[in-house]
């Protein structure tokens, strides 16, 4: 083909640029959905540790996303020494597996979140997200009081589920889904996962951890602390021996 | 510069070119009469350029590099080598994370003499020994303020309602060095029930009362009376609270003898009414209020180091 003839023709221009500057990316990214070690595996006597999220988490995690906490949050702990004295365990690939999209960011105006389940209790994070100063002085995160007060919109909870099990997160519709839930997390979990029970699940965890302190109602503060709470939880490192996920890069 | 300018053959456009015969067009003319020179690369680029090329094909040999199937080249710098912590010796490939094992393994290394030192001395010799005492306090306040902090604030000042003061000498769980230790380790609920609907508002008021009397700030002795009757009565505070109301670690109640409060904020409060309703408030909602665990999260030395530094900040027994 000569060089005059794609000169010339726009759309012959369009899909050959394309071509080219994709080369990169492909030639980068393709073969990683291929290699067995990109997602490191994480069992623990026959099952897998990381899962997904359970319905009230999830919606949780669109909260987090609306207000915009991944602008000031990273959730990816690079492996050096200083940010595991600070935040823990550097963070594997297998735990953001089921996050569409993943949380990792690259800016840290607050601290890495990638493990801050546990560390605090759910009154610190409703205090400490209503009122940041109240509990560090020299904060500069924003307050976030309507959390509490506005009630969690959970219709559409099973649609989000059903949305993400297309891009591959195992959540069950079916009883043969559900099943291989069962042998995959065990049944507890499984249950969690069940489309066709996402409500019921949302309202039976966010009343009985009442994560918001208020027994009421099931505000959007219940949700974001759910999902808080779990992160950096899945997976068990006194599990592993140390250099364990070495092995997978 | 107009296009229509540019296409006047009038308008000699190239004419600032020093030598515009010694360089090629590529040979074709668009709109009938532009065209465009086909000037060389500089050597500069073209050789940085081919040495980019050349540094590739090194770090393909060097380092992890192409994909075959579900696996990748390694690389042949198969010789990073760690120990970990449970003494296993490892020789891999190149890769950040084991340069991070290697990392982890020189800080264990240089620091493991006085951490080992501090796991096998009894809390009572370090604090004998000023260096074990120093090393430990300055690794327990790094931790402290990245772990600690944002509930029980700087210095252990805590806030009143939410997070105790730990540099007082009035602790709920205990003050000793292993008490506060197992603390650290195994977190505690601190619960008390709210008495909303079981008691009244005039018995909670008295209640309140007798709870003044108990540390000698009472200011009046009938009401107070009648609220030791519920104290140690139908409102069961002694099953808690013990009957000389000193509380009890082993469930974390509050010792109400002494003039320190944790929950209730009595002693800002001016007037003898505001510090009886500072106390009305905590009979009738309860409190539950919750000390994370931290065996997950911080080694066994490192918890020590805390029990040390807490210890240490004023209120230690
Ligand atoms: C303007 C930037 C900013 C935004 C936006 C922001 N934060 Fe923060 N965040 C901070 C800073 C700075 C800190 C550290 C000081 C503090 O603890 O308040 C922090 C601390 C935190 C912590 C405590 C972390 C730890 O380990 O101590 C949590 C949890 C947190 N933020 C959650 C959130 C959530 C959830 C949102 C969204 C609703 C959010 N943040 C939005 C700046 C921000
Ligand atoms: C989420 C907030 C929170 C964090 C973080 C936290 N604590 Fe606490 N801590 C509490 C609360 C609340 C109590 C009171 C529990 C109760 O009421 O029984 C407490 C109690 C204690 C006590 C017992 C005090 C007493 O009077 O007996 C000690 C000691 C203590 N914390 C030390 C620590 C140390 C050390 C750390 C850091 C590793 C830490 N805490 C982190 C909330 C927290
Ligand atoms: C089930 C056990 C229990 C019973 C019953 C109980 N308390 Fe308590 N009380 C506690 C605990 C535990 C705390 C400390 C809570 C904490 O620190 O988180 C406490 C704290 C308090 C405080 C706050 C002390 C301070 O330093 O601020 C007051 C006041 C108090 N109790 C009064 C009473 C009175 C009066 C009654 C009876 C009407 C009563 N309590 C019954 C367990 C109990």
């Amino acid at each position: 083909m000569k060089h005059e003839t794609i000169e010339t023709n726009a759309g012959w221009l369009i899909v050959l640029t394309l071509l080219v500057i994709s080369v990169a990316g492909l030639v980068e990214i393709v073969p990683l959905y291929f290699i067995d070690d990109t997602v490191e595996k994480v069992e623990v006597d026959g099952k897998e540790t990381v899962r997904p999220y359970t319905p009230l988490e999830l919606a949780g995690r669109d909260i987090y996303q609306r207000e915009g906490c991944y602008l000031c949050h990273s959730q990816m702990i690079r492996p050096f020494r200083d940010e595991k004295l600070r935040y823990g365990h550097y963070s594997l690939a297998a735990e953001s597996k089921y996050d569409h999209p993943f949380q990792w960011g690259s800016k840290r105006t607050g601290p890495d979140l990638a493990r801050v389940g546990g560390k605090y209790s759910n009154e610190w994070h409703v205090q400490h997200l209503t009122a940041p100063r109240s509990v560090v002085k020299e904060s500069i995160m924003p307050n976030y009081p309507w959390l509490v007060k506005t009630d969690l919109e959970y219709i559409d909870i099973a649609d989000k589920m059903r949305a993400l099990k297309k891009v591959g997160v195992p959540y069950s519709a079916t009883r043969q889904e559900f099943d291989n839930n069962v042998k995959r997390f065990g049944k507890e979990i499984a249950q969690e996962l069940d489309i066709n029970a996402a409500e019921d699940n949302l309202i039976a965890q966010a009343e009985s951890k009442n994560y918001d302190g208020e027994r009421d109602n099931i505000s959007e503060m219940d949700a974001l602390v759910a999902y808080l709470q779990v992160l950096g939880t899945m997976v068990d490192f006194s599990k592993f021996e140390d250099g364990h996920f070495t092995k997978f890069r | 510069m107009s296009r229509r300018l540019m296409n006047n053959p009038q308008v000699n456009i190239m004419s600032t070119d020093k030598k515009p015969q010694s360089t090629q067009t590529t040979g074709h003319a668009w709109d009938g009469d532009l065209q465009e020179f086909n000037n060389p690369l500089p050597r500069w680029w073209l050789w940085s350029f081919y040495a980019t090329v050349v540094f590739a094909l090194i770090y393909w040999v060097f380092y992890p590099a192409w994909p075959i199937g579900k696996s990748y080249t390694k690389g042949v710098m198969n010789t990073v080598e760690y120990t970990t912590a449970q003494g296993k010796h490892v020789v891999t490939h190149w890769n950040t994370r084991a340069l991070y094992e290697q990392d982890m393994q020189a800080a264990r290394a240089a620091q493991a003499p006085l951490l080992k030192a501090l796991d096998q001395t009894s809390y009572a010799d370090i604090l004998k020994d000023a260096e074990k005492l120093k090393f430990a306090k300055s690794m327990a306040k790094v931790l402290y303020a990245d772990n600690c902090q944002a509930c029980h604030q700087a210095g252990g000042a805590g806030i009143i309602g939410k997070y105790p003061n730990l540099a007082d000498d009035d602790w709920l769980w205990g003050g000793s060095f292993e008490q506060i230790q197992n603390t650290i380790k195994e977190g505690h609920t601190g619960m008390m029930p709210g008495f909303k609907g079981r008691l009244d508002d005039a018995q909670i008021d008295a209640v309140a009362e007798y709870v003044l009397t108990l540390s000698g700030q009472s200011s009046d002795a009938k009401m107070s009376q009648r609220g030791r009757q519920i104290f140690e009565g139908e409102g069961g505070c002694i099953s808690c609270h013990t009957q000389k109301g000193t509380g009890n670690i082993a469930m974390g109640s509050a010792n109400l003898t002494d003039k320190i409060w944790t929950i209730a904020d009595v002693s800002a409060a001016k007037t003898a009414l505001a510090k009886r309703a500072a106390i009305h408030q905590v009979v009738l909602n309860g409190v539950t209020r919750k000390m994370p665990t931290w065996k997950e999260r911080l080694s066994p030395t490192e918890i020590k180091m805390l029990a040390i530094y807490v210890h240490e900040l004023g209120g230690g027994k």
